[in-house]
């Protein structure tokens, strides 16, 4: 069956944003009858091969074909006139509309201008029976139902307009174990009807599950096509994760010094017990101690991230607890209190929970520092730019202007004035989240530098990092993450890369 | 089983007849088929109005020109009618400048990416201005087919009666809901209101709907000014002034949802005729004075806004468990 | 920086002065009569005075990235609250009683900005769906709290307040330049203002960088009702008298103009005070032009409808993207593609 022709070819797709090369030379293909599972990390271009797929973006150079024939999409709406139909993460639906509208909005039967709602719920009711069997009231509006509900609709729509291509952007992500297995049996059965399924996902468990075929990218350009069934789950993780080869000796010399303190002994500075909630991540136990780098590992989407939230009170945990060392430290439920016990929480959200746009280099370095202090003792303008010019030379921001507005910095500077930003308010705990996301290679190093050399003057540190060789560099212990489950604690000498990328992969499966 | 979305608009209608209710026991002649009738009466072209602004916050928007379209309508006609024009000519003139009016309110919001309030807030200026540009004082209209529509009292059985004013009105109504839930451009219309960017990338026209939904409450509009024309009988800058604040308490004790998406005609209908029921029941009481009708619209405007935000909260609670 | 922002709102002031100057070459000349100055200059500036206050009070809220609607309202209930409790004093020129009335106008007009912020900040609802509440309600209480009538007092105390002069100028002038003084020191010297600006430029960042934006909004909320009362004081007091039913109509909609005409933006961040002066001056010299040319003044209205029309036109990111040619799209910048693509 795989020998037939496939029904999408795309070849040499290139996209360029300015000053970034988001897809160079991408290949793809997608089977009937095939679910196709497109990996990646953060970066790799996977969005952005899909936005063009789906008429989102427009190519710089490339060509698309559909059944053999050139297609030029230039909307959503061409794209699903082509056969292409795409169901998002965040389901694209109205909450307010009936799950009947909801499918057919746009194509409602109608006569002389009436709809025929009778018609339409009929239709919807059949719909949803016989190709996805669900049997829900589809009269209810959309927001009543599970998001895994929501999906199935989301589905039914595509289904409806009679899509041969079906994108699946991580619709996984907010389902629990049993509507994961439901998904997974519909696209099965949507495989054999003899659809074409483009799956994306970060959890490498149900790429296994359910993916005949594997195209991997980095980095915007394209790694290789394999066959679910020949690509060992290690290997997979290799190529996603990819190796990179930095000159960075320095900081190896740096790394083993610090790693012949022994930390065992020191202060607890956090202990989470149990701590956990529902659809972020699994109850955990974990500790940091003082002047440590823990290292987080996992893919993307493996629970890092809302691990770090729980610690600093930006969501509130369901289960467990936390425990701060020295004072009777009361409970963690908003990032003031949080930053009022000494910890800082560098988000990977840079753009949207990081950098206030329109205020300068200076009033981003001293908004925490001035929120813990309140309104009324405000730290003197003088004062102000002493801290700017002072951190703008330590971090070597760039340029050497406080008074610039920070969205016109490079995405590193940016990073570079966060980083300023908490250190300014002296934590006992820093949490960097992807601190050295889409930023350049020199950069990177001084991050890094930074991070060991603050450690060694006591600072706990909490790294999270997609790069796998980062994380080895500068932790002292690592956590690994894989599915939203803490999976693994390693110290010493298990801290090499080929274990760690076990752990991340799990299974003896690979 | 009562269905969530429903709750706002039960809680209307039944407050609506509570209200009556304790009005009937209250006051002698205060049940009556006529008291009952001359909500609608009296309060036609907030109803007409009402219609047109319902669309508008279920889409998602605003409008705030209504008072002063409702304003330029009278002013328009009374001057052309002044100026030996037919009345069927004028009426229909005052409708195409509504939905003109309209409509480019929709496509400056659309295309250009302006809040709806502020929009809608330059073209209540602009329409009262213009009033004042055609005259500064009050037109009185004695066109004979404008004081017959007046002055006609069309009998019901049981001696009570309506004007022509309330056909219309009903007609609006009638017409309202036929538009909400029976075509395409209802339905768009609450999909845009739902979710913008889904209905964008459920390939909805977005565009035109909202274009139309705000062309169609400028209709309104001017068909509230023209019944509004048969009421006053003359054509004033002053006149509606403010209305824009009834218009949109109705809707939202109408249980429409001012965040967009959710919303029923019969809800607004109702709502109008809460508000007409405070001020006949505050002219009965007659040692409560007429402010208190503002008073009592806000504390129920606060509470059903509090009951939506209950019910919102509820909804997102719900999904994010999902 | 400074001077280019404040540049083209200046340039329509100097006009709108210039061509009054042409058109009634009087217009500048300041008299000295009876120990006051008299001038069109001057008159500007006490009938701007009232607008001036609200819209200092506004500027803030919109900064947070909200609105209030419901300034006219409480212009009126302060203004209605201060004569009744003159009125019904033994003697309605007493100090105590004057002094009074004021300050209870002020705890007023302070509290029904509390309960704006209460609703945005704390219920989480919608600043203009909020603010509308007590815009509707609000003229209601006005007159209830009048009866319906226009209330009017005889104390040439109170009436110092909107009236009087001190060193030969309006003393409502010197109430104005006082609140303009002190919105200035509250946001730029203590650390407000900054707080102000990440809240209504980033809310999410701004929480978790730490700041308390539920204090901030109430604060910035009470802060307009007090503008608003002080608005309404010096109203009432100009005309010893109190009309609950007119009383600041339609400020709400200038002072939101005179912010934006300031350079304010309405999606909040970044906020120029002095922007607003200028714009609030600028409404105030149209409306004395319009009256000189001997056009009615309510044609003002279609004046300031183009005028709302061409700042926010310039305020669009589309609209500016039209006249520079195609809108520049980076990856990070259309973090919604989809929705403004296919407008």
């Amino acid at each position: 069956m795989k020998e037939l022709q496939p029904i999408l070819q795309m070849t040499g797709i290139q996209k360029q944003f300015p000053g970034v090369k988001a897809l160079s030379g991408v290949d793809f293909r997608l089977f009937p009858g095939e679910v196709h599972a497109l990996m990646g990390e953060n970066g790799a271009g996977k969005s952005t091969l899909i936005k063009v797929l789906t008429g989102v973006y427009t190519a710089d150079q490339g060509s698309v074909e559909m059944e053999g024939h050139a297609i030029a999409v230039h909307s959503p709406q061409e794209a699903q006139r082509a056969g292409i139909s795409t169901v998002y993460q965040e389901v694209n639906l109205c909450p307010n509309l009936s799950v009947a509208e909801n499918i057919y909005i746009g194509n409602e039967p109608c006569r002389l201008g009436r709809i025929r709602w009778k018609e339409m719920n009929r239709n919807a009711e059949r719909l949803l029976q016989e190709r996805l069997h669900l049997q829900i009231d589809v009269t209810q509006p959309l927001e009543s139902y599970s998001v895994a509900v929501q999906q199935l609709i989301a589905i039914a729509r595509a289904l409806s307009i009679s899509a041969k291509v079906l994108i699946l952007d991580e619709p996984t992500s907010s389902l629990d174990q049993s509507e994961v297995r439901q998904l997974f049996d519909i696209m099965r059965k949507l495989k054999q009807d003899g659809l074409a399924i483009l799956f994306v996902t970060h959890f490498l468990d149900q790429v296994y599950e359910v993916s005949d075929r594997i195209t991997i990218l980095r980095g915007g350009e394209f790694v290789g096509e394999y066959l679910a069934a020949d690509l060992p789950r290690i290997e997979l993780v290799s190529k996603m994760i990819g190796k990179e080869l930095v000159m960075l000796e320095k900081l190896e010399t740096l790394s083993n010094e610090s790693d012949s303190n022994d930390k065992k002994d020191d202060v607890v500075m956090l202990e989470a017990e149990g701590l956990g909630r529902q659809g972020a991540i699994e109850p955990f136990d974990l500790r940091i101690h003082q002047g440590e780098i823990l290292g987080l590992a996992g893919l993307l989407g493996s629970g890092r991230t809302e691990m770090a939230r729980l610690f600093f009170g930006a969501d509130r945990p369901d289960k467990g607890s936390l425990r701060l060392a020295g004072s009777g430290a009361g409970s963690i439920h908003t990032p003031r209190q949080a930053i009022d016990q000494g910890i800082a929480f560098c988000s990977e959200n840079r753009k949207t929970e990081g950098i206030i746009d329109d205020l300068t280099v200076r009033e981003n370095i001293v908004l925490a520092l001035q929120a813990s202090k309140g309104w009324f003792r405000r730290i003197p303008r003088k004062r102000q730019e002493e801290i700017a010019e002072e951190y703008i030379s330590l971090l070597n921001i760039n340029p050497r202007d406080s008074e610039q507005l920070i969205r016109h910095l490079s995405g590193g500077n940016q990073q570079k004035v966060l980083l300023a930003r908490w250190l300014l308010t002296e934590p006992k705990l820093l949490i960097l989240d992807e601190p050295t996301r889409g930023i350049d290679i020199g950069a990177k190093a001084e991050i890094q530098k930074l991070v060991l050399s603050l450690a060694q003057k006591g600072m706990s540190v909490i790294f999270i990092s997609s790069e796998l060789e980062e994380v080895l560099r500068v932790s002292h212990r690592i956590a690994v993450l894989r599915d939203r489950r803490k999976v693994k604690e390693m110290t010493g000498t298990e801290m090499n890369q080929q274990l760690v990328m076990q752990a991340i992969a799990g299974g003896d499966k690979g | 089983m009562l269905k969530r979305q429903y709750i706002p608009l039960w809680v209307t209608i039944g407050l609506f007849l509570l209200i009556f209710i304790v009005g009937s026991f209250r006051y002698t002649g205060f049940f009556s088929m006529q008291v009952l009738l001359n909500l609608l009466i009296d309060n036609a072209f907030l109803l007409i109005a009402a219609v047109g602004m319902t669309f508008v916050i279920v889409s998602g928007g605003i409008d705030l020109s209504v008072g002063s379209m409702i304003a330029l309508t009278t002013m328009v006609s009374a001057s052309l009618l002044q100026q030996g024009w037919p009345p069927m000519i004028v009426i229909l003139l005052v409708l195409i400048i509504g939905v003109l009016f309209g409509t480019a309110m929709g496509a400056i919001i659309h295309y250009f990416n302006i809040q709806p309030f502020i929009v809608t807030l330059a073209g209540m200026f602009l329409a009262r201005g213009l009033c004042y540009v055609i005259s500064i004082n009050t037109i009185t209209i004695d066109n004979a087919f404008y004081t017959s529509v007046a002055q006609t009292k069309i009998k019901l059985p049981g001696g009570s009666f309506i004007s022509i004013s309330v056909l219309i009105a009903l007609a609006v109504v009638a017409m309202g809901i036929y538009l909400a839930h029976y075509t395409k451009f209802g339905r768009n219309t609450y999909a845009v209101g739902g979710s913008e960017p889904s209905s964008m990338l459920m390939g909805l026209p977005v565009a035109r709907t909202k274009m139309m939904v705000f062309g169609f409450s400028g209709f309104c509009s001017a068909l509230a000014g023209i019944v509004f024309t048969f009421y006053m009988l003359s054509g004033y800058g002053l006149h509606a002034n403010g209305m824009e604040l009834d218009v949109i308490a109705a809707v939202v004790i109408g249980g429409t949802l001012l965040t967009g998406g959710v919303g029923y005609v019969v809800g607004t209908f109702f709502g109008v005729l809460i508000q007409g029921v405070i001020q006949t029941i505050i002219s009965f009481e007659g040692t409560l004075s007429s402010w208190w009708t503002r008073i009592v619209i806000g504390v129920l405007l606060l509470l059903f806004i509090l009951l939506q935000r209950l019910l919102g909260e509820r909804r997102l609670t719900g999904r994010s468990s999902g | 920086m400074m001077k280019h922002r404040l540049f083209w709102p200046l340039m329509v002031l100097v006009v709108l002065l210039l061509f009054n100057l042409i058109y009634s070459p009087d217009f500048f000349s300041i008299k000295m009569r009876d120990g006051h100055l008299y001038g069109s200059l001057i008159d500007i500036l006490n009938f701007g005075s009232p607008l001036i206050l609200v819209a200092i009070g506004m500027t803030l809220v919109i900064a947070t990235g909200g609105i209030d609607l419901s300034v006219g309202s409480v212009v009126a209930i302060t203004g209605a609250m201060a004569c009744l409790s003159i009125s019904r004093a033994n003697d309605q020129n007493g100090l105590v009683a004057v002094l009074g009335a004021v300050g209870i106008a002020l705890v007023l007009s302070a509290a029904l900005g509390l309960w704006n912020g209460f609703l945005v900040a704390r219920i989480g609802i919608q600043p203009i769906i909020a603010t509308l509440i007590l815009m509707v309600a609000g003229r209601g209480i006005a007159q209830l709290i009048t009866n319906g009538q226009i209330i009017t007092v005889l104390s040439p105390k109170y009436q110092y307040i909107g009236a009087g002069s001190l060193l030969t100028l309006p003393f409502s002038i010197f109430i104005v330049a006082a609140m303009f003084v002190i919105a200035s020191l509250l946001t730029r010297k203590t650390a407000l203002g900054l707080f102000i600006e990440a809240v209504g430029c980033k809310p999410t960042a701004s929480r978790l960088a730490g700041v308390r934006s539920r204090t901030v909004m109430l604060a910035v909320y009470m802060f307009c009702g007090l503008c608003a009362g002080i608005a309404g004081l010096l109203l009432s007091s100009n005309v010893s008298s109190a009309d609950g039913n007119n009383a600041g109509l339609w400020y709400e909609l200038d002072a939101i103009l005179a912010v934006v005409i300031g350079g304010t933006s309405l999606t909040g961040g970044r906020f120029y005070l002095a922007g607003t002066l200028v714009g609030a001056l600028i409404i105030q010299t149209l409306t004395t032009t319009i009256y000189m040319v001997g056009v009615p003044p309510e044609i003002t209205l279609v004046v300031k409808a183009l005028v709302v029309l061409a700042v926010c036109l310039v305020q669009s990111e589309k609209f500016r993207g039209l006249l520079r040619g195609r809108p520049k799209a980076g990856p990070l910048q259309t973090a919604n593609p989809e929705v403004k693509r296919h407008a």
